[in-house]
């Protein structure tokens, strides 16, 4: 076998270049048969789909009129933007969707390397832990949502029998059909988007478990030495992670942040599920959804469609401005 | 200096926390299944009376609200055996066709240098980059217009196209570990590239491929916007994920609710406990490194 694999005596140099080549077109013949079927799926199924949504976008289209609908042809309008520009329902979906991302982002990483630390080291049932810290993550999003619909349901919800039996609330508070509310600690009444913040803790617990999985990788690969070291320099357990723990992180915390914000800011089932958009959680997500089924108004859905691409679009080439010189540099 | 006051404060308060931050991540995670399961078993109207109770005597559970799940509609049920073979269909012949073109795929991209290779990769970004429901517009006028929206198959081919990428993703990053050396000896004896991908390759990556397409199918049972769109009004054809969600009506109690729910559930943990380590391996190779 090892004979086999030994280099054969080196040929004239010509020839040899000639071999390469055509080694070198083989192969690339080869890697385009080979990606080609994946290429062709994504082509037909995703790339087309999306330009032609584009039309659309610029079309008065009703869902009663597709059957007779000629695909490019029609006329090119701007009324369907001109539409949400002019709509308070669209700059409210759009202000509760940024909320909604960030938030649910910074939450789902902030509970994310919590839990990344904690289990850090080794203890017994680690493994066990982790496994069950990544079950809301990996679970139906369909079950999650309503067992947590039911746990705060004013009428036979968990939370609320144990706000008004024990922690004496006058009240149950109909934590997802109120879309505000007040709360009022030392004499302040703060007012509170109720609904909005409980999607918004939904979507921090169950995304957490994707940054954890994440931050604990990098953390098992990063080298004790250097930890060591700040520790017997005197380095406090604190001090050691601001200093050499988290800027090691920074890298896939950026990369999460973004991954994480785009879902988030994608993010349907999740709002539709819980509060199917009403009480102040409307998002341009379940937007469209309305615009399409519930309005047959497919040039509108469209548009807004089109406007989601277009924010996380540039805001993909700002990460990769940022970001990506650093990654070419590696 | 190691001695120091707040070194020895900051050791003693998170010996002390550590546990407990462990503890309540536990509670925060199982809880809400714990409740599922619990509610499904009890009686809706016990339920109403007492919210709080989260211990319940054994003799006291009952399976009411399975049977009225699982009973076809014709008796009076819900008909989530029916669901559930659509789900298993679905998420097969998913799991079947997304693995073939993706073993292809992410041999090419791992193995070869080919022209357009790296636009190959911002192609399957833009998979990610643009939101589902983007993507759900053009397709549901378009399955509408070819009259082909309520169709099971249809659905196979949407979870094909959102899956391909991950899955290309998740085996280069598995090829990339196995070396090239037992490659090129096949190649020196004169096997074909597939011959090697068939006999060299793909049995050195079984286990990263049975991941890939267990988590494959787990996509595909959960998923939810798509089967909303498409198959809402054929109700033979729905699958677990959307029947649970239908399930919210007035007159269905919330036990029942959390039966379904227990139902659509179970088998993907059962599925995600028998992967795991392999699973979020093939997830997170890329980010070790930075």
């Amino acid at each position: 076998m090892a004979a086999q694999l030994e280099i054969p005596a080196p040929p004239p140099a010509p020839s040899r270049s000639r071999a390469r080549d055509t080694r070198a077109r083989r192969d690339s013949r080869a890697g385009l048969a080979l990606v080609s079927p994946t290429v062709i799926v994504v082509v037909v199924m995703v790339v087309l789909p999306v330009l032609w949504a584009l039309i659309l976008s610029f079309q008065r289209i009703r869902l009663l009129q597709i059957r007779r609908l000629d695909i490019l042809g029609g006329e090119y309008t701007l009324r369907n933007y001109d539409l949400l520009i002019n709509s308070s329902d669209f700059l409210d979906a759009a202000k509760n969707t940024l909320l909604y991302s960030v938030f649910g982002t910074i939450g789902a990483i902030v509970l994310g390397l919590c839990a990344a630390l904690l289990v850090r080291r080794s203890f017994r049932g680690r493994g066990l832990v982790r496994g069950v810290l990544l079950l809301p993550w990996v679970a139906p999003v369909v079950a999650i949502a309503f067992v947590w619909q039911v746990l705060l349901s004013p009428q036979l919800g968990f939370v609320n029998a144990v706000g008004t039996n024990v922690l004496g609330w006058d009240s149950p508070i109909p934590f997802l059909s109120q879309e505000e509310g007040t709360i009022t600690i030392a004499g302040i009444s703060i007012g509170v988007p109720t609904a909005l913040l409980m999607v918004i803790l939904f979507e921090a617990w169950k995304s957490f478990p994707f940054a954890f999985l994440f931050i604990l990788a990098r953390l098992q690969a990063a080298p004790a030495e250097l930890e060591e070291a700040a520790m017997m320099d005197g380095a406090t357990p604190t001090q050691t992670f601001r200093h050499i723990i988290l800027p090691q992180l920074m890298g896939v915390i950026a990369l999460i942040a973004v991954l994480r914000f785009i879902w988030t800011f994608n993010a349907f089932d999740e709002i539709y599920l819980l509060t199917g958009g009403g009480a102040g959680t409307e998002v341009l997500a379940t937007q469209v959804y309305s615009f399409l089924t519930a309005r047959n108004d497919v040039g509108a859905s469209a548009a807004v469609a089109m406007f989601m691409a277009a924010v996380l679009a540039v805001l993909l080439l700002v990460y990769l401005k940022f970001f990506g010189e650093r990654d070419r540099m590696q | 200096m190691r001695g120091s006051r707040r070194y020895h404060i900051e050791v003693a308060v998170l010996r002390v926390l550590r546990p407990l931050g462990i503890a309540f991540f536990v509670l925060i995670t199982l809880f809400p299944f714990y409740y599922m399961v619990l509610l499904s078993m009890r009686e809706i109207s016990e339920v109403i009376e007492n919210p709080a109770q989260v211990f319940i005597p054994l003799a006291d559970l009952s399976s009411a609200a399975y049977e009225r799940v699982l009973k076809p509609t014709s008796e009076g049920g819900e008909g989530f055996v029916r669901f559930l073979i659509n789900s298993a269909m679905v998420g097969l012949g998913t799991v079947i066709v997304t693995l073939v073109v993706s073993i292809l795929g992410a041999y090419a991209v791992s193995r070869l240098e080919f022209f357009g290779k790296r636009s190959v990769h911002f192609l399957f970004l833009s998979v990610y980059l643009f939101p589902p429901i983007l993507l759900a517009i053009p397709l549901f006028v378009a399955f509408s217009k070819l009259q082909l929206r309520g169709e099971l198959w249809v659905l196979v081919i949407v979870y094909i196209a959102q899956t391909l990428p991950i899955c290309v993703y998740m085996l280069r990053n598995y090829f990339e570990t196995v070396p090239v050396s037992l490659e090129e000896a096949a190649e020196v004896d004169g096997a074909t590239r597939l011959q090697i991908i068939r006999k060299i390759t793909l049995p050195l990556a079984v286990p990263a491929i049975a991941a890939t397409g267990l988590f494959v199918f787990m996509i595909a049972w959960n998923e939810f916007l798509f089967a909303l769109l498409f198959l809402v009004e054929e109700r033979q054809n729905w699958t677990v994920s959307l029947g649970v969600s239908q399930l919210t009506n007035i007159e269905t109690p919330a036990t029942t609710l959390m039966a379904g729910s227990v139902i659509l559930t179970v088998p993907i943990i059962v599925l995600f406990l028998f992967a795991e380590r392999l699973m979020t391996e093939g997830l997170t190779r890329g980010a070790e490194k930075g």
